[in-house]
């Protein structure tokens, strides 16, 4: 925590991949996580829709929060400022993909709006606030996370399929084997942490 | 009815253990107990007023952009909460870091904003909240009695390790928390299925 104008924004992608990956280390959008995991079809686009959406936020906030917000003295109104930004621009990203790049639109389309709230997004706005980042480590910090983010949600929608035919206990279905997939892959993700030194 | 709406949403319709809303919070401060209080406080207080204050104007509010209006009166809510920990309880404040302002997001309050709130009158929309939020407190601090005991020894910092027992680091770290919530689950669907064969599903 704290300042970080000394780390390299490639350190601070690899580890926002890797140590301190948003869902298995900071538990950022759990909700959509567990909910829409269950095929790999539809996790990996919801995925690269979050991906897409966190590296605009992300840049369009940290400019908003330093041009705007600082001077005014604004700054216990961000989560204001935030949650209104994502919405625009998940609206705005919606509208220019569907007038540029429909393919893309049909097949994200119905992910974007669920995005608004996925609290991952909002997170890593709050994240680069607290720990200071400059203009490109947000950048990288927000491309990075999205990455993470769509590599966690494909690899546990990948093992779920795979593990659809097993006979499980009733009430081990569902949510409750997920959070324990979740839990072990947190687990392998453990074994990053010596990798990179940041946060 | 207050009655009903109690065990509703603290057992049968438990936010997090049978709705599955909620978690990046939950997971994330329940590795002391301390702050799990402080958060599920937070939480109580966000939903709470928030579904009082939608439900007052649930007749004014145009249903096309309800969610962003209901969204800017959760995050009105959350920031004057946000404030007051700041000021009195700084060091929480500082441990809790974003996940406070991530209450906003917390599928809880925006899922009591649209099951309940929206189509019921003001008073019970705030003892709605109220228990909704009480449901999530219960949880959080169950996991975080498990997870402080067993990775630092302790209870709201209280030594509790009387044998001088290996504390266990994992419980502390995050996969932990995945591991505790899937197995209460686990014990909570058990239950229920119990329940539901003992009283032929009266109780639907």
């Amino acid at each position: 925590m704290g300042n970080a104008p000394q780390i390299n924004p490639l350190v601070i992608f690899l580890a926002s991949l890797f140590t301190s990956n948003m869902v298995l280390v900071n538990f950022l959008g759990m909700c959509s996580f567990i909910s829409v995991s269950s095929e790999y079809d539809t996790a990996s686009g919801l995925g690269k829709a979050v991906a897409l959406v966190m590296v605009f936020t992300t840049t369009i906030n940290w400019l908003i929060y330093h041009l705007l917000v600082v001077p005014f003295g604004l700054e216990y109104l961000r989560y204001l400022v935030f949650i209104v930004v994502i919405a625009a621009t998940v609206q705005i990203i919606e509208m220019a993909m569907d007038r540029y790049l429909p393919d893309l639109h049909v097949r994200l389309g119905i992910f974007l709006p669920l995005i608004t709230v996925n609290c991952a997004i909002l997170g890593i706005s709050l994240f680069m606030v607290i720990r200071s980042y400059s203009f490109w480590q947000t950048v990288l910090f927000g491309f990075g996370s999205g990455l993470g983010w769509w590599m966690a949600i494909a690899a546990l929608a990948a093992i779920r399929e795979k593990m659809a035919a097993n006979r499980l206990p009733p009430g081990l279905q569902g949510p409750a084997i997920t959070f324990i997939i979740t839990g072990l892959m947190a687990l392998a993700f453990v074994g990053f942490s010596g990798i990179f030194a940041v946060m | 009815m207050i009655r009903s709406l109690l065990v509703r949403n603290i057992w049968d319709e438990n936010q997090v253990l049978r709705q599955i809303l909620g978690i990046c919070s939950l997971l994330a401060v329940t590795n002391l107990v301390r702050n799990s209080l402080v958060m599920g406080l937070g939480l109580i207080f966000a939903v709470g007023l928030s579904s009082l204050t939608i439900s007052y104007l649930r007749n004014y509010i145009p249903h096309r952009i309800r969610m962003i209006v209901q969204t800017l009166i959760i995050a009105a809510w959350v920031i004057l909460f946000d404030l007051i920990i700041k000021a009195h309880l700084p060091e929480i404040s500082r441990a809790l870091g974003p996940y406070v302002g991530l209450i906003i997001t917390n599928c809880i309050i925006m899922g009591r904003a649209e099951a309940f709130a929206q189509k019921n009158p003001p008073l019970a929309s705030l003892l709605d909240g109220i228990f909704a939020g009480l449901g999530y407190m219960l949880v959080l601090v169950i996991i975080a009695v498990i997870r402080e005991t067993m990775g630092f020894g302790t209870i709201l910092g209280f030594n509790v390790n009387f044998l001088g027992l290996e504390t266990w680091t994992i419980m502390v770290m995050p996969p932990a928390a995945f591991f505790l919530i899937g197995v209460l689950i686990w014990i909570v669907n058990i239950i229920m299925a119990r329940q539901a064969a003992a009283g032929g599903g009266e109780r639907g």
